[in-house]
């Protein structure tokens, strides 16, 4: 009992600083990107190829100036991002990182809690999330934060909703919400994105949504907003609200990659004969892989798509994604039937 | 009807049909057209390690010239002030002194002279409006400074220096037509 409970703290004090230093250097990599799709190099002045600009981004966070409105309301104004970081690091919880490794002979998971409602848990906590994104923007007592909160509570209430549908039809398939059992059904290249390739498209849609990112930034659409929620936020608060944007990039990620990418199975990797802990260090790396591949993917779209307005958020996520996810559930639904 | 440019194009108000409503196959082109730009040759210059060439007839800062001689070619006629179309120049003539011989070509020269950068918006007039081929434009910049009055730059910065290695070499910015006119022994002012 007692060397599990250890075996836990390293393993949840782990999977924390992994998605810490993660975010920390999707925000470089973000950058990077960016640049290189704009034609530029991006930032290459800290450290060799901009290695230390995380760091020195960091820094300045911490040492500039706290600043509070004084109208804001004071307790609400820094629950606000500390909820929104809380929520963000909660998530990692359920992901299974890789197949057991063995500690002298004994199986060890690298799943920090196998909850058998998985799936629930990350749909509850995301939901959680935005209530950062509110309570930041009404405590601010500004117009633009306030409305910046307004559109990213409708927002995330409408997606949430055609995500949750997305995922029905998987749960359908496998019969299981535990992401372990998912997982484990997705065994070498029996990924579930060949069967529901809708779900993944919806699902993918929804995720840029839940995370604030482009196309869907509205709560944050510096051309309308000024910053959207975090206009009042300076220093380490506002840097709690960017950090969480990039652990949410890296969850969600992990999410897609272990709902329909198998998560940590690779076609031929089984059969390298590795021993197991080799074998789920290199399953981790192609998890990891994977991750890498989804977050590439939200920085290429914002590079590529305009921000949606208002409405057409709204149209798209209510009258095409919930009827297209209804559909998607039905069809599933008859398939099992008709194979029964 | 032809439009009043040859940009204008024709605009439809035409339905979208089922592909171009979807967005899908548009967004993957985009993504494609954007991952092209991933590959493409960078436009940036890492500035401090590397420096981009300046066009050899570059207007950069001024330079007072002396003739072969040392001898300061301004004759402080006031032309080029009169050319400045930012009114950046100021001169005060003064006459050259017996024993002076070696220091200034003509009998009146500038005693001040002086530019104000600030004003100065290298148009390159004053070397086009000078007869004497006194003053030129370089290819060195004018640094930046905290002070305004640091920018007026006098002779002490202007003249280029006597000694005739550290001549700054303004051939380039010379055109034909000039360097022909130079040869031209008939005309006085050609003569050393």
């Amino acid at each position: 009992m007692g060397t599990l409970l250890l075996y836990k703290t390293i393993l949840a004090s782990a999977i924390l600083v992994m998605s810490l230093v993660v975010a920390m250097y999707s925000t470089l990599i973000e950058r990077k990107v960016a640049g290189f799709f704009q034609d530029r190099l991006g930032p290459n002045r800290a450290g060799p190829w901009g290695m230390f600009q995380p760091l020195a981004d960091g820094i300045k966070l911490f040492f500039k100036e706290e600043f509070m409105p004084n109208t804001a309301d004071k307790f609400l104004y820094i629950l606000g991002p500390s909820l929104t970081m809380l929520i963000a690091c909660l998530t990692s919880a359920v992901i299974p990182w890789g197949p057991d490794i063995i500690i002298n002979g004994q199986p060890f998971s690298l799943q920090m809690a196998d909850v058998n409602i998985g799936i629930l848990y990350i749909f509850a906590i995301v939901s959680i999330g935005v209530y950062g994104i509110m309570i930041g923007g009404w405590a601010s007592n500004n117009k633009y934060a306030l409305l910046g909160a307004i559109r990213a509570s409708s927002q995330m209430i409408s997606y949430e909703l055609a995500m949750s549908l997305s995922i029905i039809a998987i749960v359908m398939m496998t019969g299981s919400l535990s992401m372990r059992d998912i997982v484990e059904q997705q065994q070498g290249f029996n990924w579930n994105i060949w069967y529901q390739p809708l779900a993944f498209l919806i699902f993918l849609i929804c995720a840029f949504a839940e995370t604030n990112r482009s196309p869907f930034d509205l709560p944050e659409c510096e051309t309308e907003l000024v910053g959207g929620y975090h206009t009042e936020y300076s220093s380490m608060k506002l840097g709690f609200y960017l950090f969480s944007e990039y652990i949410n990039m890296f969850i969600s990620g992990a999410v897609m990659a272990t709902l329909f990418f198998g998560g940590y199975h690779f076609p031929f990797i089984d059969r390298l004969g590795l021993s197991p802990n080799a074998f789920a260090f290199v399953s981790f790396l192609v998890l990891f892989a994977k991750i890498t591949f989804f977050g590439f993917i939200f920085m290429w779209v914002r590079w590529t798509l305009p921000r949606f307005r208002y409405d057409q958020l709204m149209r798209l996520g209510w009258k095409a994604l919930i009827p297209l996810a209804i559909l998607n559930v039905l069809i599933t639904g008859v398939v099992i039937l008709l194979n029964k | 009807m032809t439009g009043l440019t040859k940009r204008s194009k024709v605009v439809s108000n035409r339905k979208m049909s089922f592909w171009e409503k979807i967005y899908l196959p548009a967004i993957l082109n985009g993504m494609w057209i954007t991952a092209g730009h991933l590959f493409t040759k960078k436009v940036t210059i890492r500035y401090p390690e590397v420096k981009r060439e300046f066009s050899e007839i570059y207007r950069g800062k001024h330079v007072l010239k002396r003739d072969d001689e040392g001898r300061e070619r301004c004759t402080a006629c006031g032309l080029c002030a009169v050319a400045c179309p930012a009114e950046a120049i100021i001169m005060i003539a003064a006459e050259r002194k017996p024993g002076e011989e070696h220091l200034y070509r003509e009998e009146k020269y500038a005693s001040t002279y002086e530019i104000d950068m600030l004003r100065c918006i290298f148009c390159g007039l004053c070397e086009e409006a000078c007869p004497k081929e006194a003053i030129f434009l370089t290819k060195e910049i004018v640094r930046a400074d905290y002070k305004r009055d640091k920018f007026i730059y006098g002779k002490d910065v202007l003249v280029e220096p006597m000694d005739p290695a550290k001549r700054i070499d303004v051939s380039k910015r010379q055109t034909p037509e000039v360097l022909e006119f130079k040869k031209d022994k008939d005309q006085k002012h050609n003569v050393q």
